[in-house]
């Protein structure tokens, strides 16, 4: 039963990590029906950033908090900075275009983006601070699950129920809204649709930033490299939740932490990869569209 | 009269020449010690088996100016195998026409296998500088055949015997990391520790993906399966995520790795997790007066920085050569004995041969992370 609660711990924050990434993918698709394969290369730069920050401030004597506030804040702003950048560069120029050359823009970036911060950090494996201390009463647990894995589940369940609520009920949150369901509509009825765009850009590059910090804080090491795998599967939590849809990016997260989680644990890990796909395989057979990919009312 | 006697002195002179002719062709033979050299000597792989030729040459020189192998020259007998199995046989077979009493080489493993069963038949013993597949030794086929290389598995083995014998772990998990060397590696370790008599068993088998966001998973799967040891296969990034999140469990278990994370990159990322982690390395013989003194003579002699397998060709030389000095004859069965039993100095360390035919001290050394750095376990 303990082995048992371990690897559902272990594939809920695996789970956690692939959800925050897998926000962008799915905020951007369901207000421009572009697939966002920079979005990866955002988590990754959002790391990057944190790394510099945290190794600058901590040289500078700062606590082990505030280095973690001041990373963490500004890993996120810089992050979105450069989402709002490559929106208004690589898609906005191609929103008339055929969706097509928009996806090809996207990849792209995303393979600029990779090789920038090879060229100009390095392609080696670099070691990332532990910005979140161990608590000590969390230690009778530490076996089970640590510091770090608790707070990269408590901040996922708060950044999702904050989104939701600002879906919900604030102007913008009705203005993405519309613009998801119909964008000249919504233009007409004097939504600014553009500045609802880069808004989602931004929301969703927050989202991978945090997702960035908390991830490299408890791994521990950041490469170039690490954006594209993580983006990959994030993308696949995405498209099996349901694409477009914001609870069923959180679901397939899940579901995707879970399968590998369990597969590894009971079965081997060398199908972990098959035993994802092949059951990513199987819903999108019985649900073409994903988990929660039906409804139209889910969509941003 | 005249007639008659001319006759004889024809006939005497003929069976004297004869005579003459033929003990010096016997002569010949008895006073030298032949040293047969098989290997690329030309074509595309000639860069693995030129070296072993200069080395040779190397120390021949040496041992002849200070007077030979008991009493006799040793003359070197080069012979190409372009490393095709096919020009191998025909290589060995001239070889032994030409009367090797032993042979450097081959340089390639398959050439290697091939030539090996026409040594054999003529009992004759081939020490290879470079040919690595463990088979060649562990098979037990080719009991004439030596090497002065590690196999293939030798770190595999290394990580084997260091846990079982002086760590002495009962339960070990084998992790690999699915790729082509890792794998490889970790089903060498496997196989050996299922062979270790009992020693030890593998209670875990498996390959982890490689970049995977996390492998807690794994980590839990480690713990439950209460192996007190990890024997993993393949490079730093993963083993350092491993060591990391399995001391951020609280486990304590030991792991030992390979060459892939002998390096001062998994240092630097696993920071103070990486401390009392085992990794096998290769030997490092850069700091040995014998491979400096080599590597000068080859300097002067060519005029040019050794190739490759030039100190493991040289090791082989001496090995051979010292061989016969200590057997006292070019005796198949007492050449063997010496080279089992005797040590012999070399550019590679201190040396000697086990039953298999592999070179014990060559090769790879076990290393631990102390203080931040990986220093030699001895």
């Amino acid at each position: 039963m303990n082995y048992f609660l371990e690897i559902f711990l272990g594939g809920l924050t695996r789970g956690s990590i692939y959800a925050l990434i897998a926000l962008g993918y799915t905020m951007v698709y369901g207000i421009i029906e572009l697939i966002n394969f920079a979005h990866g290369e955002i988590y990754m730069i959002g790391a990057f950033t944190a790394l510099i920050v945290a190794s600058v401030l901590t040289l500078l004597g700062f606590n082990t908090l505030s280095v973690f506030i001041l990373a963490l804040v500004l890993a996120v702003i810089y992050s979105c900075c450069y989402a709002f950048t490559m929106e208004k560069i690589a898609y906005k120029p191609l929103r008339q275009a055929p969706r097509l050359s928009a996806l090809i823009s996207a990849i792209g970036m995303s393979l600029f983006l990779q090789n920038y911060v090879l060229l100009a950090q390095t392609s080696d494996f670099l070691p990332f601070p532990r910005l979140i201390p161990d608590f000590d009463f969390m230690e009778p647990y530490a076996h089970i699950i640590t510091t770090q894995e608790a707070v990269i589940l408590i901040t996922t369940a708060i950044f999702m129920t904050i989104l939701t609520i600002f879906i919900k009920f604030t102007r913008m949150g009705k203005a993405m809204r519309a613009t998801s369901q119909d964008k000249v509509m919504a233009a007409l009825t004097g939504i600014d649709v553009n500045r609802v765009i880069s808004f989602t850009f931004i929301v969703g590059a927050a989202a991978a930033a945090v997702g960035g910090v908390l991830i490299a804080s408890h791994i521990g090491m950041i490469n170039f490299y690490i954006g594209f795998i993580a983006g990959i599967k994030a993308f696949v939590a995405a498209v099996l939740g349901g694409i477009g849809s914001i609870p069923g990016a959180v679901l397939g997260s899940f579901v995707l932490g879970w399968t590998e989680s369990f597969c590894t644990g009971y079965v081997s890990s060398d199908y972990e990869d098959v035993f994802a796909f092949l059951f990513l395989v199987l819903i999108l057979i019985f649900r073409p569209a994903g988990i929660l990919g039906r409804s139209e009312s889910n969509k941003v | 009269m005249i007639k008659g006697i001319s006759k004889m002195r024809l006939i005497t002179a003929l069976i004297v020449s004869i005579i003459f002719f033929g003990s010096t062709g016997l002569g010949f033979a008895a006073d030298t010690i032949k040293l047969g050299i098989a290997g690329a000597h030309s074509g595309d792989l000639a860069s693995y088996g030129i070296p072993s030729i200069k080395a040779a040459e190397l120390v021949v020189k040496e041992i002849n100016e200070k007077g030979g192998i008991l009493g006799k020259k040793v003359e070197i007998l080069a012979e190409d195998d372009v490393c095709k199995p096919e020009v191998a046989t025909n290589t060995a077979t001239k070889l032994v026409s030409e009367g090797a009493n032993v042979v450097l080489g081959h340089i390639c493993s398959g050439a290697t296998k091939a030539a090996l069963g026409i040594y054999k038949d003529s009992k004759i013993i081939a020490m290879s500088p470079s040919a690595t597949n463990p088979a060649l030794t562990q098979s037990g086929e080719y009991p004439n055949f030596y090497r002065t290389i590690a196999s293939d598995d030798a770190q595999a083995r290394l990580e084997v015997d260091f846990a079982t014998n002086v760590l002495k772990v009962k339960k070990i998990a084998v992790l690999h990391d699915k790729g082509d060397y890792g794998k490889g590696l970790a089903e060498f370790a496997k196989g050996f520790i299922e062979n270790s008599g009992g020693k030890a068993k593998v209670v875990l088998f498996e390959g982890v993906t490689p970049g995977a966001v996390d492998y807690s998973a794994i980590v839990q799967k480690i713990k439950k399966s209460g192996a007190d040891a990890v024997i993993f296969g393949g490079y730093h990034p993963e083993a350092s995520k491993i060591v990391m999140q399995m001391r951020k469990k609280r486990m304590k278990t030991i792991l030992i790795s390979d060459d892939g994370v002998k390096d001062d990159t998994f240092i630097k990322v696993a920071g103070e997790y990486a401390e009392g982690v085992y990794a096998t390395g290769p030997k490092d013989v850069s700091s040995n007066p014998l491979a400096i003194k080599a590597t000068e003579d080859h300097k002067k002699a060519y005029g040019s920085d050794p190739g490759a397998f030039f100190l493991n060709a040289y090791a082989a030389a001496q090995a051979l050569l010292n061989a016969i000095q200590k057997a006292g004859s070019t005796d198949y069965d007492a050449i063997a004995k010496a080279l089992k039993t005797e040590y012999v100095d070399t550019p590679l360390g201190k040396i000697k041969f086990d039953d298999r035919g592999d070179a014990i001290g060559v090769g790879f050394a076990m290393y631990q992370v102390r203080k931040g750095a990986y220093a030699e376990v001895k």
